[in-house]
């Protein structure tokens, strides 16, 4: 276990000096200025609105769309983090020269991988934890609208980062740094996209892009996780406009059921045991 | 070991072995072979270090020796044969805690300074040694003025000087350099050379992966050459280097008598100044290593 701390304080302490946290921090501050200054815009034009016929409660409705919009940039932010973490992490620093000469040290290449999933997946979900609250606290001190289940929601955020952050150490055993990065990035993309398609299955009832929808999220569960992090974020809201927000941002609210989380934890295991296996017995 | 015709000049491959038997083994490697692919990078290799050995592996690009020396470190997998250090198979723990390792082509954190590396491969060997030992091999490889800069701001020659240094934390028992003074200039060169020889001194073992032929004659106990995955040929320096003849230095030039040995000088000393000739200067030739190392490399596979 001391090996894994190690290798895990490493990458930290090389993160931290490369500066990419300062960037980090740099980038989210200005996202975060600008998510408070739409948020101000979006409430005072929304408190103009008056009584309406449907029942529509306009603050509820923007709130949730614009906490659900942060939610997917966070995941967006989180996930380019995670993937930048450990892009390289094998093949990438082997083809540099950089792996070599920590891997003949006693340190197992299972230390090894473990180390550097515990520093990503540590950073990028207490990133997406940190700015998803900073978006709750904003949404709800600028537009006094304030989720009933806003960790249930975080805590399905920082898991989906969690997995693209196992799934990019696992390309990194096969792929280059280069290869590796654009790769996981368009799963995730690919991933978003069968969400997309499941919001659009369900409006016109077609059970073909249900079906593709829903292979995509078990697939790709980061995917499930970031849908249903939304219905947990507006799973109380009621009536109409609980309908409307339901459909919520790029892709939408989705209930994964019950076993969406073991599965997640699970699938977890399956690709660290796979990445234990292909680095066990790949030649550096 | 290679043989030589009676005609003297070639070698010929006879499956030459490299074992040492006289001292404690830390790197034994048997009947070692590795595939990529169609592609054969050792094809039934021996080789043994003994305790306190410096042997040097010569070999031409693509010999296959870096490939040996990765399989002794555990990076790389062979597709038969074996590799121990220290009685531990290679790639095990038991064998990584034995061993110290400069590779070929490395890199370290750029942004690490020297102490902060060393502390680092302290960690990671389980290595108690703290301070004392960083520092001291700050000093063994010349870097103690460094102690605290960026490993990004040293030349290339310093950084290999640093890898010395951090293949010897721990203390290993087995030293495993892959071209450790590739990119060192003459003086550095020099001081790795003395490095390795206070490091035989000290009981650790080395094998010496080097297209330098000069330094393994001057400082390797043994050498073995590698070429095509085959062990072609191996021994002391001066078992593989061969009397060449005698070389006098007369009035009218350098006469050579390429059969002749330390024997017939005075014969042929006596013959030339009967004929007149004035003699300043004989001396015997022997073959250099770099001779032994191509001849190796030209003779025919064995049958």
């Amino acid at each position: 276990m001391s090996d894994v701390l190690v290798v895990a304080a490493h990458a930290l302490r090389e993160s931290l000096r490369r500066r990419v946290f300062a960037v980090v921090v740099c980038l989210t501050l200005a996202f975060g200025a600008l998510y408070a200054w739409g948020t101000d815009e979006l409430f005072q034009d929304v408190n103009d609105f008056g009584p309406n016929q449907f029942g529509l409660d306009p603050r509820v409705l923007a709130g949730a769309t614009i906490l659900g919009l942060a939610m997917f940039g966070t995941l967006f932010l989180g996930v380019v983090l995670a993937v930048f973490l450990t892009l390289g992490a094998v093949r990438g620093d082997a083809e540099r020269g950089l792996l070599q000469p920590l891997i003949v040290r006693p340190l197992g290449r299972r230390q090894y991988l473990a180390g550097r999933f515990l520093a990503a997946a540590t950073v990028a979900a207490a990133y997406v934890l940190i700015v998803y609250a900073g978006a709750v606290v904003v949404t709800g001190v600028l537009g006094d609208w304030w989720p009933t289940q806003p960790v249930g929601a975080g805590v399905r955020l920082a898991a989906a980062v969690v997995v693209v952050a196992a799934l990019a150490l696992l390309g990194s055993i096969f792929l280059s740094a280069n290869a590796n990065g654009i790769a996981v990035l368009m799963v995730f993309g690919a991933g978003l996209l069968g969400g997309l398609l499941g919001s659009i299955g369900d409006a016109l009832g077609s059970h073909t892009l249900q079906t593709i929808a829903n292979t995509a999220s078990w697939l790709l569960p980061f995917e499930a996780l970031y849908r249903d992090a939304l219905r947990v974020l507006v799973s109380e809201v009621p009536g109409v406009t609980g309908a409307i927000v339901q459909l919520g941002p790029l892709g939408g609210s989705h209930d994964a059921g019950p076993l969406l989380l073991p599965y997640t934890v699970l699938s977890l295991a399956a690709v660290g045991a796979l990445a234990a296996f292909a680095f066990g017995r790949s030649d550096l | 070991m290679a043989s030589r015709s009676a005609t003297g000049g070639r070698i010929e491959r006879a499956r030459p072995r490299l074992h040492s038997a006289r001292v404690p083994t830390a790197l034994a490697v048997t009947g070692l072979t590795k595939r990529y692919g169609t592609t054969h990078a050792l094809r039934g290799v021996d080789i043994t270090v003994g305790e306190g050995e410096l042997v040097g592996l010569l070999g031409p690009n693509g010999a296959g020796k870096s490939t040996l020396v990765k399989i002794a470190c555990g990076l790389v997998r062979p597709s038969g044969g074996t590799a121990e250090v220290c009685g531990a198979p290679a790639g095990t723990e038991g064998a990584r805690r034995a061993l110290g390792y400069l590779a070929e082509l490395f890199r370290f954190p750029g942004w690490a300074s020297a102490d902060e590396l060393l502390v680092l491969h302290q960690k990671l060997a389980g290595s108690d040694g703290g301070a004392a030992e960083r520092a001291e091999l700050l000093e063994l490889v010349g870097l103690s003025e460094a102690r605290d800069r960026r490993i990004e701001t040293m030349s290339k020659g310093m950084q290999q000087r640093l890898g010395i240094a951090q293949a010897l934390v721990g203390r290993p028992a087995l030293l495993l350099l892959d071209e450790p003074t590739s990119a060192l200039d003459p003086a550095g060169r020099r001081t790795v050379r003395g490095l390795l020889e206070e490091l035989r001194g000290r009981g650790i073992a080395v094998l010496l992966n080097t297209h330098l032929l000069s330094e393994v004659e001057r400082v390797c106990d043994r050498v073995a050459i590698i070429d095509r995955g085959v062990l072609v040929a191996a021994g002391r320096p001066d078992e593989l280097s061969r009397p060449g003849g005698v070389e006098v230095v007369t009035a009218s030039g350098v006469q050579a008598f390429t059969a002749a040995s330390r024997e017939d000088v005075p014969a042929i000393v006596e013959r030339l100044v009967h004929a007149g000739e004035r003699v300043y200067e004989v001396r015997l030739v022997r073959s250099s290593l770099e001779d032994a190392y191509l001849a190796a490399l030209e003779a025919p596979p064995a049958a």
